[in-house]
């Protein structure tokens, strides 16, 4: 009998296994770097953080503008700007739902499967690539902001503060968005989520308009709201009017640790869902 | 043999999905730098195997290896030896055909310039250079298996899984495809590659493993295949039925003559067919049988396959092309078609169905 050893054929090396967190580190960066391409190579995808900013400040600013008082005084244009980068970086969140369904539902997910990566990089890499989009999202707000008549009145800390509190928010929101994409039918059940969850989180909130005209239950509901702890707290770290704070909830009372509190949690509940979804979802 | 010499080695193998057996116990292995050739028909359990094989599904039962690690227990170390070109497109289609090979390189630890390099080499050699860096939406069907096949060669793996690479390709893109892949084997790579074109298996692979409904049904190289069905085919079609015919024709056919449902084409294998065709019309004749058609038909590989996966097909393609050849041929009674290429009709098919449980029993003296 022949004891051959197996030979290796001309010009292999089996690719060789990094430290385990360098080999992650650079699995996500690719697969960030390829989901970057992607929303570039699609136009529509890229219009939700750059189009519908600007087109949200200016028609929020001045089609609502002049008709709703700020309770304790200040400008609408002050008030709203924390609330519309909420509602854009909220609703941007369904990006990941639908992304994450397509490469599900694309055979793509076979091949990375089968290569000897870190297969939770597809999940890392697709949510950083959606942090990245809202950064830039986050930048166009911060400048039509400023070009319609923005004016926060605070230290650049505490703005930039404002600005990462709602993207933290945001990048726990795109673990939520994560779970949805990987348990929806297809990616246009996945799309549904946006219209069925975020518009009406956003919009029951002290995000476009104070809470204090609407029905008592919806204002209780729009006090507890997470969202509207963001855009408190934001309000709060960029120096602008915040009427929320007269309410008397804790929320309301300490929005930043709000917003904090809630991010964690919302962080710590559905980036392991997320993970154990993808598990089971590849698994056969 | 020895153990080690196999590259890729499935014992055993069982999955079901649903209701549905895909692989109901299939062993095959394949030895280090060879070509195996896996053939069946659509939901023969092919695909199912070399997803259980790439680590991409993990079997019911039975224990598969690939470069000597178990693809449950090592899934790590096996994607690290294999490269897989998958029957469904499974390249990015928002990234340009450079992009896509660089992904795959670098999600495999090559490094960026080295995978760079390495991606700009398969393009070249892949015809690919032109098209590179434009997006996969805009390359034809046969451009996107040439890169499929391109990123499944990205690491130089010592394992290849190539899953219906040809399927759907024009005869050109084909032929490149092969091209590339007998290229492969210069450099000692280890092939498993599924296919339902015969003479793709008999063109690339060393041994050809046959599987239907889960089942390995032979195994055994190319020629062996050929020989072990080696026996002519005998076709008949009456005027009418007449019982007398069968009784006429057992004595110059081998094995069982198979009569078709309507009573009027008759079947069965011969083993020499010399002169054949003028004895069954004088036997007929005497027996006073009148008969609109008769065909004698070398086997060819297609019709190895179709012997040997004929139930499979019958229940598809019914008698339903019993009148096709009676337009020709009467006169001179013979028509000698050794290349039964594209011209597969329900008749012959069916036909070969008729038989197969003989072919198949003579199959299985190939495998031991």
């Amino acid at each position: 009998m022949t004891t051959t050893t197996l030979m290796p054929p001309v010009g292999f090396s089996a690719p060789r296994s990094k430290g385990a967190v360098v080999g992650r580190v650079a699995d996500v960066w690719a697969m960030t770097r390829r989901n970057l391409v992607h929303i570039s190579r699609e136009p529509m995808q890229l219009s939700d953080v750059t189009l519908q900013p600007v087109l949200f400040t200016i028609l929020f600013v001045y089609i609502f503008g002049g008709a709703i008082p700020i309770p304790g005084g200040g400008s609408y244009v002050d008030y709203l700007l924390a609330g519309m980068l909420a509602l854009n970086l909220v609703t941007s969140t369904m990006g990941t739902a639908v992304g994450l369904s397509t490469d599900l539902h694309e055979g793509m997910i076979d091949r990375f499967r089968a290569l000897p990566m870190w297969r939770s990089a597809v999940l890392v890499g697709r949510s950083m690539a959606d942090l990245l989009t809202s950064c830039l999202c986050a930048l166009i707000v911060g400048i039509t902001g400023l070009a319609v008549g923005w004016r926060p009145g605070a230290n650049y800390i505490s703005i930039v503060g404002g600005f990462l509190l709602v993207l933290f928010f945001a990048y726990a929101l795109t673990w939520i968005a994560a779970c949805v994409g990987l348990n929806s039918k297809s990616p246009e059940s996945a799309a549904s989520f946006g219209f069925i969850v975020l518009f009406p989180m956003t919009f029951v909130s002290n995000a476009l308009v104070p809470t204090q005209h609407m029905p008592g239950w919806m204002q209780a509901i729009a006090t507890w709201n997470p969202v509207s702890a963001v855009v408190a707290g934001t309000r709060v770290l960029w120096g602008n009017p915040n009427p929320s704070g007269r309410i008397q909830a804790w929320p309301m009372q300490h929005p930043v640790w709000a917003a904090l509190i809630w991010s964690v949690v919302l962080l710590a509940i559905f980036a392991p869902l997320a993970a154990h979804f993808f598990k089971r979802r590849t698994t056969e | 043999m020895a153990a080690a010499e196999e590259m890729i080695q499935a014992e055993g193998l069982m999955k079901r999905y649903g209701s549905t057996q895909a692989l109901a116990g299939v062993d095959f292995a394949v030895p280090a730098g060879t070509i195996l050739g896996l053939l069946g028909p659509n939901g023969a359990g092919k695909t199912t195997a070399v997803r259980i094989l790439t680590t991409l599904a993990v079997p019911d039962g039975g224990r598969g290896t690939v470069a000597g690690f178990d693809v449950v227990r090592q899934p790590g170390e096996v994607r690290r030896h294999i490269g897989v070109a998958a029957q469904d497109a499974t390249l990015d289609p928002l990234l340009t055909g450079r992009q896509n090979l660089v992904l795959v390189g670098e999600l495999s630890d090559m490094g960026r310039s080295s995978a760079r390099n390495r991606a700009s080499e398969l393009l070249a050699q892949f015809e690919l250079t032109d098209a590179a860096d434009r997006v996969l939406k805009g390359y034809s069907g046969g451009m996107r298996r040439r890169l499929d096949l391109a990123a499944s060669m990205m690491t130089r793996p010592p394992v290849l899984f190539l899953d219906e690479p040809t399927t759907g390709l024009d005869p050109t893109s084909r032929s490149r495809v092969w091209d590339a892949i007998r290229e492969l084997l210069g450099d000692g790579v280890t092939v498993l590659l599924t296919t339902q074109y015969l003479d793709e298996a008999d063109a690339l692979a060393h041994r050809i493993v046959v599987v239907d409904h889960g089942r390995v049904i032979a195994d055994g190289t190319p020629l062996e295949l050929k020989e072990a069905s080696r026996s002519a085919h005998l076709q008949v079609t009456l005027s009418e039925p007449n019982s007398a015919a069968v009784g006429a024709i057992a004595p110059l056919v081998a094995g069982n003559v198979h009569v078709s449902d309507d009573g009027r084409r008759l079947s069965a294998g011969v083993d020499a067919s010399t002169g054949l065709a003028t004895s069954v019309v004088r036997a007929l004749d005497a027996a006073g049988v009148t008969v609109d058609n008769i065909e004698v038909r070398q086997p060819s590989l297609d019709d190895v396959f179709f012997s040997l996966t004929g139930g499979h097909i019958v229940e598809e393609v019914t008698d339903g092309g019993g009148e096709d050849g009676s337009g020709a041929a009467v006169g001179d009674g013979v028509v000698d078609g050794p290349d039964a290429d594209g011209s597969e009709d329900g008749a012959s098919v069916g036909a070969y169905a008729g038989n197969g449980h003989r072919e198949a029993e003579s199959m299985e003296g190939v495998q031991s």
